[in-house]
């Protein structure tokens, strides 16, 4: 489904992201984790091309996304949330999800015709239906600003899904929820892959992580350090390392 | 009364013009560009009904599309930079533009006297209302026609998934793109409606005094321009409507009798506004 071949990228001197190789199959739930400052959140940023890369290729469905524009890669089926939440706080809730569909298919609902032949309510529907999977349901009329963090975050999730991506990038999530927001959150991604969206979720929290994925990779300084299922992961020495300190090998 | 006939004229001009910048200011760009849509409008139209002859009507609509079309060509390239260096990006526009048409002669004899603009003597006699027989208050219905019907376009577009689309871009730029949205086409949109609004509005101004010149499309028009939407809120159109009578009606013309201290007060009593209200001026807070 995605793929990274040797992707860097260098600010300055320092190495974010540094000849990264990456292969996330269809339908699975990809965990992304690492130490603060590994580049996982960048990595993010270059899948969804918010910064171009320095060297290497990413394809998706084995197509190059390397010169598309975010708003593109989207449409393609690439949606994001956000490490540190940004919604349209002066919009409301119900606008919220409105302003972000754009796939191909509500574009298409949205042209001269489509739009007077139920296209309109179809758009409706399903923001109905989002606010509904997200709990969301009372409070479509409320500015985003309004909402609590975990409302937030149920918003932002429900916002990214309004784009019907096949890929969703989920960039620590579960920052800051308690442990029942935690299993909710567990829940709400086992039922996303149920619907057959893939899933690379970047999380700090190992309770979710381990509980969650079928498969890990673990970056240190922008280089991938191990990959292998949760189990192996949790065995491994170097990435015990990474995680603890100590001196390096 | 014709005094107050101009005065509401006054205020449906640059009530237009407010809202040319409105709607570029819900995408969070700042445009001094908007002087320049405005002057590009007044002389393209003010040109068509003296030197062509043609009506009002079709010579206002050229003038809309030509403002629409200038800041199209103008959307693509500014709208590469943001913030500050937008400002510097637009203000040098609507600097390049105004000095074109200090310099800008193209006259044409009618009857025994020279028509068309003539550089820094400007533009003068550009009579279409007077020689028809319109009336000062005929006129007046004329301009807030127009500032009717753009305020009830930009009305429904803020009720349409467009306008929560410029307000999603206005809001957060990376959110915006990460939902799907296209910036550029969304930016260089709503800069060509807010250039065919200032270029509508030129074309009324031209013809509503008769007489232009290259000073009545400087900076402090660009700023006035800004200053409308920003000190009625962006909440709605109507604040920009209810800013430009506050700052026309009752800080230029009302305090008038104060003479030099009118201009002491004028800043004064804006920077006021913006504190006591800075949502806007007729907003609740938090709406």
């Amino acid at each position: 489904m995605l793929e990274l071949k040797g992707v860097t990228r260098h600010f300055g001197g320092v190495r974010a992201v540094d000849g990264l190789d990456l292969l996330v199959p269809e339908g699975c739930i990809f965990g992304l984790i690492g130490p603060n400052g590994s580049g996982k959140s960048t990595t993010v940023n270059l899948i969804t091309g918010l910064f171009p890369l320095t060297a290497g290729t990413i394809l998706f469905r084995g197509e190059r996304l390397d010169d598309l524009p975010t708003h593109r890669r989207l449409q393609k089926g690439i949606a994001r949330t956000f490490q540190n939440i940004r919604l349209f706080g002066r919009l409301t809730v119900w606008q919220n999800l409105w302003v972000a569909q754009n796939s191909p298919e509500d574009r298409a609902r949205r042209s001269f015709f489509a739009r007077w032949l139920g296209g309109r309510r179809r758009a409706r529907d399903e923001i109905a239906h989002l606010l509904e999977f997200s709990g969301l349901a009372h409070k479509a009329d409320e500015f985003a600003a309004n909402l609590s963090f975990g409302e937030q975050r149920r918003l932002e999730l429900a916002r990214a899904l309004a784009a019907r991506p096949r890929l969703l990038l989920l960039d620590e999530p579960a920052a800051g929820m308690n442990s029942e927001e935690i299993g909710q959150l567990r829940e709400r991604i086992l039922a996303l892959r149920a619907r057959g969206i893939t899933i690379l979720l970047i999380e700090h929290v190992m309770e979710l992580v381990m509980g969650v994925t079928d498969r890990i990779a673990v970056l240190n300084f922008g280089q991938k350090i191990a990959e292998g299922s949760p189990a192996e992961i949790q065995a491994d020495p170097v990435v015990r390392k990474a995680y603890l300190g100590g001196g390096a090998t | 009364m014709d005094f107050y006939f101009g005065l509401i004229q006054l205020i449906g001009v640059h009530t237009l013009l407010g809202l040319s910048a409105y709607i570029v200011l819900l995408t969070g760009q700042v445009s001094l560009a908007q002087a320049a849509f405005y002057a590009i409008g007044a002389y393209v139209s003010g040109m068509l009904t003296v030197l062509a002859e043609w009506h009002i009507v079709p010579a206002l609509a050229v003038g809309g599309l030509a403002g629409a079309a200038a800041a199209c060509a103008v959307g693509f390239p500014a709208l590469r930079v943001k913030g500050l260096m937008l400002v510097i990006a637009t203000l040098a526009f609507g600097e390049g533009v105004r000095i074109f048409f200090f310099n800008f002669d193209y006259q044409i004899a009618k009857g025994d006297i020279k028509v068309g603009p003539l550089g820094g003597e400007g533009f003068r006699q550009i009579r279409f209302f007077p020689e028809n027989g319109w009336t000062t208050f005929d006129v007046m219905l004329f301009i807030w026609l127009f500032v009717v019907l753009v305020m009830a376009l930009l009305w429904w577009f803020d009720r349409s998934r467009y306008g929560a689309v410029l307000r999603a871009v206005g809001e957060d730029e990376v959110a915006a793109q990460s939902v799907g949205v296209n910036l550029t086409a969304v930016k260089v949109s709503a800069m060509t409606v807010g250039g065919a609004i200032a270029g509508i509005a030129g074309c009324l101004y031209a013809h509503y005094t008769t007489h232009i010149e290259h000073a009545s499309f400087n900076v402090l028009v660009a700023t006035f321009a800004i200053a409308y939407p920003i000190v009625g809120g962006l909440q709605s159109v109507f604040g920009t409507l209810a800013a430009v009578v506050f700052v026309q009606g009752f800080l230029v013309e009302g305090l008038r009798e104060l003479g030099d201290w009118r201009n002491l007060l004028f800043g004064a009593l804006i920077v006021l506004a913006m504190n006591l209200r800075p949502q806007g001026l007729f907003w609740r807070r938090g709406a």
